[in-house]
């Protein structure tokens, strides 16, 4: 047993993430949020990242993010371009490029932008583009869709442009966000850059649903455990009518800050799991239950009132625990569950 | 309005009732309405004479004065504790310049008065001096402990013997506020500074033991909020018997500390005998948040009559409202360290009991929630017969 999981842990290739954009865009404070728990007041005491910040990151025991955290400085820049080119921008997956809103300069930030993608583009054309306009905080309220609306359009122009310009023949298709390390923009934008690299997705969506359905369940939010990203989620035909549309986002928000609470009240680190079960029944209106799942995630369940079904949904959800156990085990394809 | 922490009530007569707090829009957001708010009230004031007299229709309730120097932190503290600025946002308040009074819809409706610091209210006739002491609850004193508090504590000292001879029985509760930046020896030398200067002052004049109280606060952690908890628990009548039926349910269920707490602000407003600490208390306070949190985004909209229609139908075959236990929010949390559970239970639309637990009672809950079912009814019935006539 133990020699072959172990080759089958070998084999899901190593996904290069590529964190870039220029100096004091924000990427090392979103990483430290994100992946180590920090609140967005302490990225203030964050230094300047020297060079490249390599960082492997376990994410729900079968994926290994390899996160690389790049400085942003000109120099450095440079160097990555030119000596190091290579060694950087081979094997990528993933380019998540920064933009800092309040960046004065936007034309050299676009030179370099497009610089970065030449490079990505001839070494990784496969890789997936994230382009993240970051800081919107400091845009006032009414402005920022606007605001991000035109700076989006400048990048597309820009990226188009080159790929006209250069004979480029692959597909780059690059997804925005609009993010702020304040408010929960950030967790819907990781949440989207993490789904598309879990394995097996198809696999724990369609378990979910079908765990949904048997408990009639208005929502299932599959949480990963430290980052508390949602790597998956389902809803009911009646759930979908809930207006709030950036729940995923506010609940991962929520409940990481209340973790940050509970490390403080026990005096356990940050990054330790916090709780195991929290229930809150809400009169005749909901009810809802978030507990621990498999090793490496929690799963919160929204039901509709009734003690009854409460309980039976628990008890439920601790049974299905068994048929969720994949999400920790190394990737086997092939293999079916049912 | 409707409870905060059981989300839209499908009965409520006027949902459409204010909500004091939008986590939905972003802090910057938040900030933004707020400024519009303060410079529309402003305008709207600008005209008016600054020191009218009070409102008849403000008669009877319990009033916080809060008063202080100058720049002492008096619009902070009020809108840190009643509005839920966060404190960082502080910085931008414009200084007070007439006396904002806010109402709070509360288990027992206070009001709290936020006076100019500029001014100073014995010197200046036009003030009803009356009005404004006939019917307070306590006076709140804010001193700056990161200032020269010299002047400040002989205001305080004028204040009170003027206080003293014609309403003895104000409660002065003195804030040494703005402690935040002061090192734990510094803190202390400076409360026993003032506590000396007061006390002595006081008894040259003859009295010996006027009732002042002193607490140590900043709006940087929960200190403010465990002050002016202190403050409303003077208030409350009777607050003993509330105190032993916390304590009494903390022995019979095992719990380490027990609160009872205003939803809105999370002032708690009673506790059981158990010495109270800091760390409790943020957590329970924290803890009413993620709820009223959780329950905004899933509780808030209304689900469709056809909906309801299957949760009541086969294989249930019954009302919604008979399969639920109880009509109030319930919650509980168990914390993977040494499974200490913290339950929450809704007494009213303002009031919630928050209790921590010991480790390995979550295996007793059915039993717990009996009993804290009996001291919920308890404590509604206590506010019934206390309420004023």
């Amino acid at each position: 047993m133990s020699t072959d999981v172990r080759s089958e842990l070998k084999k899901p290739k190593k996904k290069k993430v590529l964190l870039m954009g220029k100096s004091g865009s924000g990427k090392s404070s979103m990483r430290s949020i994100i992946f180590s728990n920090y609140i967005a007041r302490d990225t203030r005491r964050l230094g300047a990242t020297i060079d490249v910040d390599l960082s492997h990151v376990k994410f729900l025991g079968n994926l290994t993010l390899n996160l690389w955290d790049c400085g942003g400085q000109e120099a450095f820049m440079e160097n990555y371009l030119s000596q190091q080119r290579v060694h950087v921008f081979s094997n990528v997956g993933v380019l998540i490029y920064v933009f800092d809103i309040e960046s004065r300069d936007v034309d050299r930030d676009m030179a370099t932008y497009v610089s970065i993608i030449s490079a990505l583009t001839q070494y990784s054309p496969t890789a997936k583009v994230y382009v993240l306009i970051h800081k919107m905080d400091l845009i006032t309220p009414h402005a920022r869709e606007a605001v991000f609306v035109d700076r989006v359009r400048l990048v597309r122009q820009k990226t188009s442009e080159f790929i006209q310009g250069a004979g480029y023949t692959g597909e780059l298709d690059l997804i925005p966000f609009a993010t702020s390390i304040w408010d929960q923009s950030l967790y819907k934008a990781w949440a989207s850059i993490i789904h598309d690299l879990v394995p097996n997705l198809s696999v724990i969506e369609s378990q979910l649903g079908s765990l949904g359905v048997l408990i009639e369940a208005e929502e299932l939010l599959l949480f990963e455990r430290t980052s508390f990203l949602v790597v998956s989620n389902w809803t009911s035909e009646e759930g979908q009518n809930n207006p709030t549309g950036d729940r995923q986002e506010r609940i991962s928000n929520i409940l990481k800050h209340f973790k940050q609470s509970i490390s403080r009240f026990t005096g356990t680190p940050r990054n330790a799991e916090q709780f195991t079960l929290m229930e809150h029944k809400a009169g005749s209106r909901f009810s809802m239950f978030a507990c621990k799942f498999t090793t490496n995630t929690y799963l919160m369940v929204i039901l509709p009132p009734g003690e009854a079904r409460f309980n039976s949904a628990k008890l439920n959800c601790q049974i299905a625990r068994e048929s969720f156990k994949f999400l920790d085990g190394p990737v086997t394809p092939g293999q079916s569950y049912n | 309005m409707s409870s905060r922490l059981r989300g839209l009530d499908a009965f409520d007569p006027d949902g459409s009732g204010e909500q004091p707090c939008e986590t939905s829009s972003s802090l910057a957001q938040q900030a933004l309405t707020r400024v519009y708010e303060q410079d529309q009230r402003l305008r709207k004031n600008g005209s008016r004479v600054s020191d009218q007299p009070p409102d008849l229709s403000s008669k009877g309730k319990p009033r916080l004065l809060l008063m202080g120097q100058r720049r002492s932190g008096k619009s902070s503290i009020s809108s840190v504790v009643f509005h839920k600025l966060p404190p960082s946002e502080t910085l931008f308040l414009e200084s007070t310049a007439r006396i904002q009074k806010d109402t709070m819809p509360s288990f027992m409706d206070f009001q709290v008065w936020d006076f100019p610091g500029q001014i100073d209210i014995f010197d200046n006739p036009t003030f009803d001096i009356d009005a404004m002491f006939g019917e307070i609850g306590a006076l709140i004193w804010v001193i700056d402990a990161q200032d020269d508090y010299l002047e400040a504590v002989a205001r305080l000292n004028v204040t009170i013997l003027n206080l003293q001879r014609t309403y003895p029985n104000i409660k002065i509760e003195v804030f040494i506020h703005k402690v935040d930046g002061l090192s734990d020896d510094y803190k202390l030398d400076i409360q026993r500074d003032i506590t000396i200067r007061i006390q002595d002052e006081l008894c040259d004049h003859g009295f010996e033991n006027a009732p002042v109280t002193f607490h140590l606060t900043s709006i940087y952690n929960h200190s403010i909020f465990e002050a002016f908890s202190k403050v409303i628990q003077k208030l409350i009548p009777r607050l003993g018997i509330l105190e032993a039926m916390l304590t009494n349910l903390c022995r019979t269920c095992r719990f380490e500390k027990a609160y009872l707490f205003d939803v809105l602000s999370k002032i708690y407003i009673a506790t059981d005998s158990e010495p109270a600490d800091m760390a409790s208390y943020e957590i329970c306070s924290d803890y009413i948040d993620v709820i009223i949190d959780v329950t905004e985004v899933y509780g808030s909209w209304p689900r469709t009559q056809k909906y309801r229609e299957a949760l009541e139908g086969p294989p249930w075959n019954q009302k919604i409202e008979d399969q639920v236990a109880s009509g109030c929010a319930e919650s509980c949390m168990v914390l993977s360290d040494g499974n200490k559970p913290i339950i929450l239970r809704e007494v009213d639309k303002y009031l919630a009991l928050v209790a921590i637990m010991k480790e390995d009672s979550y295996d007793k809950m059915p039993l717990v929630n009996m009993n804290v079912e009996v001291v919920v009814q308890g404590v509604k019935e206590f506010f019934e017969i206390t309420k004023p006539k």
